[in-house]
């Protein structure tokens, strides 16, 4: 380093204010919507349980075709946020602010709550398949909302396995029942049902958290190759996940926003020290 | 509360401060034996070169393993990273000492190795205790995890490196008016070099301090050259 001469000196009179960083409470460097497309906009966002606010006026915008991961302790507030993004907080809590999508607030009464579902997916963490045939659970929700030939359904079916990585392993099975899948399998059959309604986003809330090493490998494989044609947002514990597969992160504490920055940041130089000691595992 | 990762990294530390002692006391015995025509030193000092290799290898291997296994991120990182690239440039510190020992020897070998330079040798000499005093200050730096002392660090090794550039003409003044000097005077010139590189190594490691506390990849000899 001192031996390779295209510097600038300015950087030695800059060393106080290089360390002597100033330590935010809170740091958010969202997407730029003039350079990045956002795919969806939480604005002042809050949550209500009866008068306990667990979410205090969120500002998350999230860029499309990208991952962003939310990381925080349990009690954050990151699931609840996140279920917010597709009215699943619905008749459980008050959710004031707006949620903007393609220039509509998907928190207004008005908003037709399926529709919003059928725009904005959600896995959660325990994959939960239908006690019906492998088939049926990526049909089910389509056949109870409109009328699709048996070949529309195949293709869908077939479609929706193939991006969701389990079409191989069970293109022969597809009328076995899916509780016979392992855990890992059930879980990209869910995923797989939630991509038959051909949604933009996907959330998924912890997906992989009760999945074996390998499956959950599999999973963030998939995710990678979804995210060319999907926004994918995901609550996730795991912070190795988080810096593996995430392109923005945001870290929840307490029902607020924290930080919010690129991951590779977010693992390498966060500005809050909270994050800091959050994403090193230091609660000292 | 204390992690793991705490309680290795303290073991870290002190083997790399071990090492960086190690390798101090090498420096100085190199220079002041250097100095004295003391050619058992110097043998000495060539002989046991392996051991700070050895050190510097058992500290790698560790960094390695706490990568591997504690998966550092953030402050937690840089302070792997920074011991990892410091502890090559302590090795190579060594080396120079090691390098300053040949001379010492070759010098002394040498069928006209007593034309020497006195008033040179005392120059060197004074060099010398700079550049040692500028590595025991980067050690001290890293103990203290100071930025003043990293900036320091710089100032002192810029000092060296004027110092060397006016002995190399002084060494070279004395080449062009006695050709018998030349032999020595080459050697003073690559113990000279040795010196001076010394230096800008512990303005390296001041840098990689100043990425442990900031994340930051800095210059703090900027324009500084490696010729003497």
């Amino acid at each position: 380093m001192a031996r390779t001469r295209k510097s600038k000196p300015s950087l030695v009179k800059n060393i106080k204010k290089i360390i002597n960083l100033d330590n935010p409470d809170s740091y958010i460097s969202e997407p730029d919507p003039s350079k990045h497309e956002l795919a969806l906009k939480a604005e002042n966002v809050s949550v209500f349980y009866d008068e306990n606010e667990a979410i205090k006026s969120v500002n998350l915008a999230f860029e499309r075709f990208k991952i962003t991961t939310l990381i925080g302790a349990s009690g954050s507030g990151k699931s609840t946020f996140i279920r917010s993004l597709n009215r699943m907080n619905d008749g459980i809590a008050r959710v004031s602010g707006k949620i903007m999508y393609r220039g509509l607030d998907l928190n207004s009464p008005d908003v037709d709550v399926y529709e919003v579902r059928r725009h904005i997916g959600m896995v959660f963490q325990m994959p939960n398949p239908f006690a019906k045939s492998i088939y049926n659970n990526i049909t089910f929700a389509l056949t109870q909302r409109g009328k699709y030939s048996k070949e529309q359904l195949d293709e869908i079916v077939e479609s929706s396995l193939k991006q969701a990585a389990l079409w191989d392993q069970v293109k022969d099975d597809l009328n076995k029942s899916a509780l016979e899948l392992s855990g890992g399998q059930a879980q990209r059959l869910v995923i797989a049902r939630a991509l038959a309604l051909k949604p933009d986003i996907l959330l998924m809330d912890e997906p992989t958290s009760a999945l074996d090493p390998k499956s959950i490998m599999q999973i963030e494989e998939t995710m990678m190759e979804l995210k060319k044609k999907y926004t994918i947002i995901i609550v996730t514990h795991n912070l190795q996940q988080a810096a593996r597969i995430g392109d923005y992160t945001a870290f929840f504490h307490l029902g607020k926003v924290i930080e919010y920055d690129l991951t590779r940041k977010i693992f390498t130089r966060p500005k809050v020290k909270l994050t800091d000691d959050y994403v090193s595992g230091n609660f000292g | 509360m204390s992690r793991i990762f705490d309680i290795e990294m303290e073991d870290l530390d002190d083997q790399f401060r071990s090492m960086g002692k190690m390798v101090a006391r090498t420096i100085d015995k190199s220079v002041v034996g250097f100095m004295a025509h003391d050619t058992k030193t110097a043998e000495e000092i060539i002989d046991r070169d392996h051991e700070i290799n050895e050190r510097e290898a058992a500290i790698e291997k560790k960094t390695f393993e706490m990568i591997a296994l504690y998966q550092p991120v953030t402050t937690d990182l840089r302070e792997v990273v920074t011991i990892l690239k410091a502890v090559s440039v302590l090795e190579r510190m060594g080396d120079y000492a090691r390098d300053i020992a040949y001379s010492t020897i070759r010098i002394h070998h040498r069928e006209n190795g007593d034309r020497r330079m006195p008033e040179i040798e005392r120059k060197i000499s004074e060099m010398g205790l700079m550049a040692t005093r500028t590595f025991d200050e980067i050690l001290d730096a890293y103990v203290s995890d100071s930025i003043d002392d990293a900036q320091k660090v710089a100032d002192h090794s810029e000092e060296v490196s004027r110092l060397s550039a006016t002995i190399r003409k002084d060494i070279l003044t004395s080449m062009k008016g006695d050709v018998d000097t030349i032999d020595a005077g080459a050697d003073y010139l690559v113990v000279v070099g040795y010196l001076k590189r010394t230096a800008d190594h512990a303005t390296d490691i001041a840098e990689w301090l100043v990425y442990k506390r900031s994340g930051k990849i800095v210059e703090l000899n900027p324009g500084s050259s490696s010729f003497i």
